[in-house]
């Protein structure tokens, strides 16, 4: 029977884990604007892709 | 989107080909251009179809009649719209076209920079920047003309126009744009400008000040759904042993191991989960009122210490899943209510109307300063379009400023210097030059905003629908509970009687009570949202439900700017008609002027013309200045000048008289008029009339027999008779009303019992709308400027507000339905739960099922009744494209 103690373990980090990504996905303000990327994802990327200037990458999370 | 369906570009287009030939057609008779000079009253050309013969423009898709300006088989509306395209194809940008259809956005006339130079000043920028660490800075920014998903794409590709900008990201939704860019390499104002240059001029008004984000209030809910979630799900698997009986099996060990497992999932549940609950009911507590949120955490108190002494004390494996189950539920209900549109602004004052900076004079030149470092004595330029920022006086010249804004008044009032000039008017015409005389903070239009109905709240928490429940709920439940513990105890089982204590506050925490509201009313919401009628909260349908008189502003509401008819009434005695020439004269002269009577007219003409099959227009273009000579403007009076060896005047009947023109009496029409004399003889008159909305007559009418109406006007009374017809001879008109006088008109009748709904558009309507029980703000454009209100409707769907208030009172009904469902769930558990049999595996399968009928029941019964009130989505499928502001 001990190995039901694995299991559980295992579950829960495994559910522990899909939290910790959910927090951050709210954290990272995935969920303030879920309509915006559903139009981002149509339009192809043909331009060369130059990026933009890194150096000027936002601070992640400002709030 | 609403724009015109684009034609094949690849073809050649007569339009700018054409022009010669202009001549020889307008001198045929035949055209409906000939038909308006004969005087029939033609409507404006709404709703016509793009002809075949149309030329749009390649990058916004607006009509091409005026100037065209044309590349490599493109054509252009502009010489603006020509630029963009070409610095977007320069920089790889092409792809913008094959995005949507004409995706642009017409680029107003350039302006330079300096405009934005007052954004440089570094106690401003500490206000409107997000954040800024000398190097990197980032702003979020109001776009309006974001429309579409060429848009979203052209601003985040804004890198490549500019090295100094960053990362854009589009918040489509929101219609704002937030941008990293390096202030080294690209100052604000040069960003600004950037953007305007390419069309996306963001909104800088002083509420872009103020603005707080919502995102912490947001991201708080979703972690708290989510922490819920996670917790029933695990104890939920932990607690199927027990349930499926499988506790022999796995012996005593698991069975307290599982038990401390679920007691710590349980823990950041009722303490971070469900942590609005408790302040909310300890509030409600304190100020003596049983709202909803005290039996459910009293239910979720008696939840956790029942279930922490029986796993404790080994007596069984507690009632935890329930617990987290309640409040996942609960906390999906919530956010399913709250998640409404984040791009409908309900609580704007005077300042998201103000803009941010003004042009000021110093010495000989001129400089933009900021609105908050505005002084008293300050010299200001206004030009056309320009508002007033704070109370002032006219320095020199003549000014004509339109107050429809503020007052209601539809025409615009001509003022001398000297004069003493309002905050809120906007100069019409040439720039004028003002002092001011008082801080923004202390003018007359600001100063609506001191006026108690500002301050005081609406107790909109504490008398909703659901707390009348809760109140009775609540008290019923504590009663039971004590009886069914003092009947056992009586009986000497005090065990089973603290059981039955806990068991009924546990059973009848109200989860299918608290469900049933936000589930109908977030329902309906949606529903209406869909149809862009916006509610402000829920809590707005059960109070439109009660409406009982009906208060309407004319102005903008029953009336519109885009119906304003102008007809043409040839005078009686003379020759009839205008002939296509002389509506040719009368074009030209009207192009020149800036009144709105003026363009109104011009407008008529042209859109005649190009209603009808491919009549060259006559244009600015086609009939340059210098065609006109001795052109006047008599500001209040009329416009003259001589065209083709013509005199023309166009004005006010004492000012034709004035002028030596023989004017005979006017037949008696409601609406405003202008004369027209050609070489010293009255022609006729153009007459303005503010036309009523489409279906405005049916709403009227259907609204009038179940509910007091009247009708607020601070325009004056010569449209009463108009009115008089619509509302009945009875009813409540009332004229030149100041915003001031329309508040105390709605405080009156709600002091004599009525509950008011008041439908308004304008910053004259604030005050009233913000007394009334339910304020309506009707808007053009959703997203644009809208004053503060319960309620934002789109213009179109006005004459549906009988239907809205039919289907408000048809989901308190389904409320109350739900309620009754929710009681009988109630009736069964308690009556288990007093008699002290209550296990945790009834719990379990009754509190989700019953808070699963009840969401279905209310979902369900509500889309029926929108489809029964003919509010059905269906009409009209919107996808998110679908917020053209066009």
């Amino acid at each position: 029977m001990s190995v039901i103690l694995i299991l559980i373990l295992a579950s829960l980090g495994l559910a522990t884990a899909f939290l910790a990504g959910f927090i951050w996905a709210v954290k990272s303000g995935q969920f303030e604007d879920t309509c915006t990327p559903s139009m981002r994802i149509l339009t192809d990327e043909t331009v060369p892709p130059t990026k933009p200037n890194t150096a000027l990458k936002p601070i992640k999370n400002l709030n | 989107m609403a724009r015109p369906a684009g034609l094949n570009l690849d073809g050649k287009y007569p339009s700018y080909v054409d022009r010669g030939l202009e001549k020889a057609v307008m001198d045929t008779a035949e055209s409906p251009l000939a038909r308006l000079a004969l005087g029939l009253s033609v409507g404006p050309a709404r709703g016509r179809t793009p002809g075949l013969d149309r030329v749009v423009c390649y990058h916004c898709g607006e009509s091409c009649s005026d100037d065209t300006f044309c590349r490599v088989e493109k054509v252009f509306c502009c010489q603006g719209c020509l630029v963009v395209h070409e610095l977007l194809a320069e920089n790889g940008l092409e792809q913008f076209y094959s995005l949507s259809q004409h995706p642009g956005v017409r680029v107003r006339p350039a302006r330079s920079r300096e405009r934005w130079t007052y954004l440089d000043e570094e106690k401003l920028q500490r206000q409107l920047l997000d954040f800024t660490d000398g190097n990197s800075s980032r702003i979020t920014l109001l776009i309006p003309a974001i429309h579409c998903v060429a848009c979203v794409w052209l601003l985040e590709n804004l890198f490549r126009l500019h090295p100094g900008v960053g990362k854009t990201q589009v918040n489509f939704p929101r219609r704002e744009v937030s941008i990293s860019f390096a202030p080294a390499r690209i100052k604000l104002s040069e960003l600004i400008a950037l953007l305007a240059s390419i069309g996306y001029d963001p909104q800088l008004t002083l509420g872009e000040l103020t603005r707080t984000p919502k995102t912490s209030t947001r991201q708080r809910q979703w972690l708290q759904v989510g922490i819920a979630g996670f917790a029933f799900g695990n104890i939920m698997l932990f607690s199927l042993p027990a349930y499926l009986g499988l506790d022999s099996l796995s012996g005593p060990l698991f069975r307290a191991l599982f038990g401390y497992l679920s007691l710590g999932l349980a823990i950041p549940v009722v303490v971070y989960s469900a942590s609005d609950y408790w302040r909310s009911s300890w509030l409600s507590i304190r100020q003596r009122v049983l709202t909803l949120d005290v039996p459910i955490t009293l239910g979720l108190a008696a939840l956790y210490a029942q279930s922490a002494w029986e796993i404790l004390s080994r007596h069984g494996e507690g009632y935890l899943d329930s617990l987290a189950g309640l409040v996942f539920f609960l906390l999906c209900g919530r956010v399913f209510q709250q998640k409404t549109q984040d791009r409908i602004v309900f609580d704007r004052d005077y300042k998201s109307f103000f803009p941010l900076a003004v042009t000021r004079k110093k010495g000989l030149g001129e400089e933009h300063v900021a609105i908050s470092n505005l002084q008293v004595g300050d010299r200001l330029l206004l030009r056309n379009g320009e508002l007033i920022p704070a109370d002032a006086r006219l320095v020199s010249g003549q000014a004509l400023i339109d107050y429809s804004f503020v007052t209601g008044e539809a025409d615009p009032v001509t003022k001398h210097a000297g004069d003493y000039l309002y905050a809120g008017g906007q100069q019409v015409g040439a720039t004028v030059e003002v002092e001011t005389l008082k801080p923004v903070s202390q003018s007359y239009l600001t100063s609506l905003w001191g006026h108690e109905a500002f301050q005081k709240k609406h107790g909109e928490h504490l008398n909703t629908l659901t707390n009348e429940y809760s109140r009775r709920f609540t008290r019923i439940v504590v009663v039971v509970a004590a009886a069914a513990a003092l009947f056992w105890i009586f009986r000497g089982d005090t065990a089973r009687g603290l059981k039955a204590f806990a068991s009924v506050l546990i059973v009848a925490c109200p989860c299918a009570l608290a469900l049933a509201a936000p589930f109908t009313l977030g329902t309906a919401q949606r529903l209406l949202a869909r149809l862009q009628i916006f509610l402000k909260n829920a809590l707005v349908l059960e109070r439109l439900a009660q409406v009982d008189a009906i208060v309407f502003d004319k102005t903008g509401t029953l009336t519109s700017a885009q119906n304003n008819t102008v007809q043409f009434h040839p005078a009686q005695s003379t020759r009839g008609a205008l002939s296509t020439l002389e509506c040719r004269w009368v074009r030209l002269l009207t192009c020149h002027s800036l009144h709105p009577h003026s363009t109104r007219i011009s407008g008529y003409i042209k859109d005649e013309a190009e209603t009808s099959a491919g009549l060259p227009v006559p244009t600015t273009t086609s009939f340059p200045l210098d065609e006109i000579q001795r052109f006047t403007e008599t500001p209040g009076r009329g416009i003259s000048g001589r065209v083709e060896g013509h005199e023309l005047l166009l004005g006010s009947k004492a000012w034709l008289e004035q002028s030596g023109v023989l004017v005979p009496d006017l037949p008696p029409i409601s609406g405003s008029v202008s004369g027209l004399a050609i070489d010293g003889e009255f022609r006729g008159f153009f007459v303005f009339a503010n036309a009523l909305r489409p279906e405005t007559e049916r709403l009227v009418r259907a609204l009038g027999q179940t509910h007091e109406l009247a009708l607020l006007s601070g325009d004056n009374e010569r449209e009463r008779g108009q009115f008089e017809r619509l509302f009945g001879l009875n009813s409540r008109l009332h004229f030149n009303q100041t915003p001031t006088d329309k508040l105390s008109f709605v405080q009156a009748l709600q002091e004599s019992g009525k509950t008011v709904m008041m439908v308004g558009d304008g910053l004259n309507d604030a005050g009233a709308l913000k007394q009334s029980d339910v304020g309506v703000a009707v808007v053009e454009q959703v997203g644009a400027f809208s004053p503060a209100s319960d309620l934002i409707v789109a213009a179109g769907q006005v004459p549906r507000l009988a239907d809205i208030l039919a289907f408000a009172r048809t989901s308190v009904r389904v409320v109350h339905w739900s309620f009754a469902i929710s009681g009988l769930y109630n009736l069964v558990g308690i009556s288990i739960a007093a008699a002290g049999v209550l296990s945790p595996i009834i719990c379990a399968i009754l509190m989700p099922l019953s808070s699963i009928t009840v969401v279905l029941f209310a979902c369900g019964a509500t889309s029926l009744a929108a489809r029964r009130s003919g509010l059905s989505a269906n009409r009209r499928s919107p996808t998110p494209l679908d917020f053209s502001p066009s």
